[in-house]
């Protein structure tokens, strides 16, 4: 025996202490609600519209900078008279539209690019090309291609959304284990099913991102396409509203207009592609 | 026609030569293995890392193409990936994480067409329940231990009732008392349907525990080295020797 355990006999508890003290407990409501990250950022923002409108207030200057009131104000105001609803589902619709093209474009391109090793290497090149390129600087090009009209607002649409979802998706594709690979030939499944039943959702978190990405792209672009020549498409979108209103110098107009577009984009991540990651990846515990 | 059935190897693999080709090298995994495996087996492929013996599980799995040799299971050559051969892989990620314990059984039986529907549900409950899960069907894989995850795989590999079942490693990644446990829970289960395993480990006391008969690889390239019977128990036989011994000599007394 070890000289040190000489003076340290042995022992076995044969019944364990009642413990005194917290094992569990509830979290108190206050540690609940700050827990809310929905609650949180609704405080942010409330935070923010505080600033602005102090700030506006002391610069006192409806030109520059008008306040948060008059803002809402302009923007009540131009949904209830002055078609801003209307203007903005114009907005959407034709978004809604360069996007869902956008995807089979690059569900086409990605399809090549896993079946092919020439389709893998035009989807990278394709991409080092364009993905850099500013969609915005093919709208001179696209308007001589498309006219002026949707065409060419659908095609620097495309142009944007395509090349961020396809690298998405490839990459995500590509980083498949090997292992989920082979359980899924294991069980027979090849081409299609393959594809639909273990690429996609194992690479899902990249081409969630992808998504994402290619709508901001998306959003951005079209405003940006509309600034140029809304008038002509159809009775013009949000770009052309903010742009119309800057010529008449009703700032707080501007304002409103701004302030849907974020409004728009608030709801898309925050309600819709949250959702979408809740009952995907974040259940999947593929992300926390 | 039973006794005929017993004589006969389930899975012959002959004179297998395995390659692969890394970015600047060929490299040989396995060199003229051969050994059969009959039905009811619990076949050990036991070796240090670089024997091939996961190499050679892949191709009798249909993943990897032998340059010389074949493989049978059944008296059909393998030339690809199919159901009546299932593989249990090492890592935790085998499971389809988007699907629940449930579905991820059922997976199995759905894509391979097996089964159907409510039939597919039934089968899976029921090897859930095999291997202790039942409590767990519904719940998502990444809320489960390392353990519990392999069982699963266990689970959705024998529902598919194949052939054989291909285990690569499974235990390895385990802590060492869910793996003893694990090994226990194996061998429960093969008491009870005395299913046909290949069990690939490079662990001399998991070989002898879990095999009846164990096939010794020695390392670059993989060459058979013996092939021993073991009664899990790791008796001593007629030479005074214990079998972990015995295999501890062959596979040491070439190192330095």
């Amino acid at each position: 025996m070890p000289e040190q355990n000489k003076f340290r006999p042995e022992f076995i508890f044969e019944q364990t202490e009642p413990i005194s003290g917290v094992v569990q407990k509830p979290l108190t409501s206050f540690e609940r609600l700050t827990n809310q990250s929905w609650l949180r950022k609704c405080i942010l923002l409330i935070v923010m519209a505080c600033i602005w409108q102090v700030y506006a207030l002391n610069l006192n200057n409806s030109l520059i900078f008008p306040t948060f009131t008059a803002t809402i104000a302009s923007f009540a105001d131009a949904i209830l008279t002055g078609g801003l609803m209307g203007k903005a589902l114009n907005s959407i619709e034709i978004l809604l539209i360069g996007y869902a093209v956008g995807l089979v474009c690059a569900a086409t391109l990605t399809a090549l690019a896993i079946t092919t090793r020439i389709g893998s290497d035009l989807l990278e090149t394709l991409t080092s090309m364009f993905n850099p390129l500013p969609a915005i600087a093919l709208l001179p090009l696209a308007l001589i291609w498309f006219g002026l009209g949707a065409g060419s607002i659908v095609f620097v649409l495309v142009h944007s959304v395509l090349w961020a979802v396809a690298l998405n998706t490839h990459s995500g594709f590509m980083a498949v284990s090997p292992t989920l690979r082979m359980v899924g030939k294991n069980y027979g499944l090849n081409g299609f099913r393959y594809v639909y039943k273990i690429l996609v959702p194992a690479a899902f978190p990249s081409i969630l991102t992808g998504l994402k990405v290619g709508w901001a792209f998306a959003w951005r672009t079209l405003i940006a396409a509309e600034l140029v020549f809304g008038v002509s498409s159809g009775s013009g979108g949000l770009g052309w509203f903010i742009y119309e209103n800057k010529n008449m110098l009703d700032i707080p107009a501007v304002f409103a207009g701004l302030f849907t577009i974020i409004i728009i984009g608030l709801f898309v991540e925050n309600v819709i592609f949250n959702n979408i990651e809740a009952i995907t990846v974040r259940k999947w515990g593929m992300q926390t | 026609m039973e006794e005929t059935h017993l004589l006969e190897p389930l899975v012959k693999v002959s004179g297998v030569t395995l390659q692969y080709k890394t970015k600047d090298h060929l490299i040989t995994a396995t060199y003229r293995v051969s050994f059969d495996v009959f039905r009811s087996d619990r076949f050990i492929l036991l070796g240090p890392s670089g024997c091939g013996k996961s190499t050679l599980l892949k191709a009798i799995g249909g993943f990897h193409r032998p340059t010389e040799g074949t493989i049978t299971v059944n008296n059909t050559p393998v030339l690809k990936p199919g159901p009546d051969r299932v593989m249990v892989f090492q890592e935790f990620d085998q499971l389809l994480a988007w699907k629940t314990v449930k579905e991820n059984v059922m997976f199995s039986l759905l894509a391979s067409g097996k089964m159907k529907g409510r039939e597919a549900e039934e089968a899976a409950l029921h090897y859930i329940d095999k291997v202790n899960l039942s409590k767990f069907a519904n719940s998502m894989p990444h809320t489960l231990s390392g353990g519990m995850k392999q069982r699963v795989a266990i689970a959705r590999g024998m529902a598919m009732e194949p052939d054989v079942l291909l285990m690569d490693e499974p235990f390895a990644a385990l802590d060492a008392l869910t793996r003893r446990k694990m090994q226990e829970e194996l061998l429960q289960l093969w008491e009870e349907t005395k299913f046909t395993v290949l069990f690939v480990t490079h662990s001399i006391p998991e070989a002898v525990l879990l095999g009846n008969r164990i096939l010794l690889l020695s390392p670059h390239p993989g060459q058979v080295k013996a092939e021993l019977n073991s009664d899990g128990i790791d008796s001593i036989d007629v030479s005074g020797h214990r079998l972990s011994d015995r295999i501890h000599d062959m596979l040491f007394k070439d190192a330095v």
